[in-house]
């Protein structure tokens, strides 16, 4: 049996300020099997990006047990097996699209030519940037930046790539397109995703699992499975009756944890 | 407004204001060794221009070398106190302290050690330039974002690398405007240090000016001052405009 992606035990997470420990989530018993779209929704503050950096190796955990890829976090995130988008795309300004894509190439004790010219012109034609290499970020729509935060979390091929909120800034439309986008990249890469958003559409319609985080006190209020409403390639449509009645279900849901 | 409205007007503002200089003044009876006409200031560059030269040369190289020691070392200081955090404690408040010395007082002492060449001069130049830039500089390696950091920190990025892909750049900003307020001050320091002690440069040629009643010859090292300002000025100007090439377009 391959090891599973993301596995916890009573993991306790949350921040230390100073002598006092804060708690954000506890309790979290979580089981993410390699290749799954897990989609974690929650009201604001419920922890979700918390739970995202201790995944990450971000943050360590205050308690219980973590294992990503089988081994500890910060294993997998020095072997660059985790990948992190972040909600505001965290392009260096200064540096092109080019140049932001291949900055995993240039830290980390890696060496530029380490990574293959072809390989950066295979994720930039994945996630449609191919024309823009020597544009700086200033010169890009919101969704393009985003593109490229994708692109220079893929370049490395991680297994897991966590996602906080990234289309969060979108007009609904390249929010939908991206989705597409990355749930085709998802096919092809196999990549596990886990998926924090705000928006029940986008979690419903993205999502194989989706996870509900509750507030006060922080846990895990809801795994729901939604492959039985999809098809085998976790398609949906966004018409199909099945779907909207688990957005309103969800919806329902989420009012009673905020 | 058209571009050539908006190139033009600051020159048209410029010449309407010389030319009242020029032609009222005369009439308002002031007289001429308070405040003599633009052409006799002028004519100071032609007739005199040896004179204006060798007093120029020196207070521009001292300006120079005060303006890149200053910054230089500023610039160390700041890259210290950012990543040794022990030495930042202990000697951060010494520096605040200094900066609470006015130049104007603590320049006759490095006249006194240094004699009346250059080097005083350069020194001056080089202290009043230092503090804004040690304080900018800090505060912009500092100014990357938690997410910056966080990315960096995914990438397993060492210490040396994180400074030099993004403390580094992220401070540039900063750093560009402490320079472009420094290409003014350098100037104000090496002409402040020849006015305490000096026989050449523009501020000993302001001085004497000022004594003999040579308004002419006052105003036209005034004017060569803040040419040299503005020169500084536009080469700090050129260099950040090459070195943020793309960055905010
Ligand atoms: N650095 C920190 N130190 C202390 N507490 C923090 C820190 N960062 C976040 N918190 C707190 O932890 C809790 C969870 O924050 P987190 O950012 O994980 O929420 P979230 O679910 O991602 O919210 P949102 O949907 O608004 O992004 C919040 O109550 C927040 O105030
Ligand atoms: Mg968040």
């Amino acid at each position: 049996m391959r090891a599973a992606a993301v596995e916890t035990e009573r993991l306790h997470i949350g921040y230390v300020n100073g002598r006092d420990a804060v708690t954000v989530l506890s309790e979290v018993d979580l089981l993410v099997p390699e290749g799954e779209f897990l989609m974690i929704l929650g009201p604001s503050g419920c922890g979700k990006s918390t739970l995202l950096r201790v995944i990450a190796n971000l943050l360590d955990p205050l308690g219980g047990r973590i294992a990503v890829l089988g081994g500890a976090p910060e294993a997998a995130r020095r072997a660059r097996r985790t990948g992190f988008v972040f909600q505001d795309a965290t392009l260096l300004p200064w540096r092109t699209v080019l140049q932001n894509i291949r900055l995993p190439a240039v830290v980390g004790g890696r060496q530029s030519k380490d990574l293959p010219a072809a390989r950066v012109e295979e994720v930039m034609a994945l996630l449609g940037l191919s024309g823009l290499e020597s544009r700086y970020p200033s010169q890009l729509s919101g969704g393009q930046r985003q593109r490229v935060a994708i692109a220079r979390a893929l370049v490395d091929e991680p297994e897991i790539l966590l996602m906080d909120e990234p289309f969060g800034a979108l007009d609904e439309i390249t929010r939908d397109r991206l989705n597409d986008e990355l749930l085709s990249i998802w096919r092809e890469t196999g990549t596990t995703i886990l998926f924090v958003t705000h928006s029940i559409e986008e979690a419903v319609y993205m999502g194989q699992r989706i996870m509900v985080l509750g507030a006060n006190p922080g846990r895990i209020l809801n795994v729901r499975d939604l492959r039985p409403i999809k098809s085998a390639d976790n398609a949906c449509k966004r018409e199909d009756p099945a779907i909207v009645a688990e957005i309103a279900a969800q919806r329902r849901l989420l009012a009673e944890a905020s | 407004m058209s571009r050539a409205v908006q190139v033009l007007a600051p020159v048209f503002g410029a010449l309407s204001i010389l030319a009242a200089w020029q032609f009222l003044l005369p009439l308002s009876g002031l007289p001429a060794y308070i405040a003599p006409t633009p052409t006799k200031i002028f004519a100071v560059f032609v007739t005199q221009t040896d004179l204006i030269l060798t007093n120029f040369l020196p207070t521009a190289t001292e300006a120079l070398a005060g303006f890149l020691f200053g910054n230089l070392a500023a610039m160390m200081f700041a890259i210290l106190f950012a990543y040794a955090r022990f030495i930042r404690v202990a000697y951060f408040p010494v520096v605040l302290f200094f900066n609470t010395i006015p130049i104007l007082a603590l320049s006759p002492i490095i006249i006194l050690i240094f004699g009346l060449g250059m080097t005083p001069k350069i020194i001056i130049a080089a202290i009043i330039c230092f503090f804004p830039t040690l304080v900018n500089m800090i505060r912009g390696l500092a100014s990357a974002t938690s997410s910056e950091e966080e990315l960096f920190r995914m990438l397993s990025a060492t210490r040396f690398e994180t400074f030099l892909r993004l403390h580094l750049p992220r401070a540039l900003p900063m750093l560009f405007s402490s320079l472009r307020i420094a290409s003014a001050t350098a100037v104000i320091g090496a002409i402040v240090g020849e006015w305490i002690g000096a026989d050449k440069g523009l501020g000993a040629l302001i001085i004497q000016a000022t004594f003999n009643y040579q308004s002419d010859r006052l105003y036209a090292a005034i004017v060569a001052s803040s040419s040299l300002s503005i020169a500084l000025f536009a080469l700090v100007a050129l260099i950040e405009a090459r070195v943020m090439r793309g960055w905010a377009r």
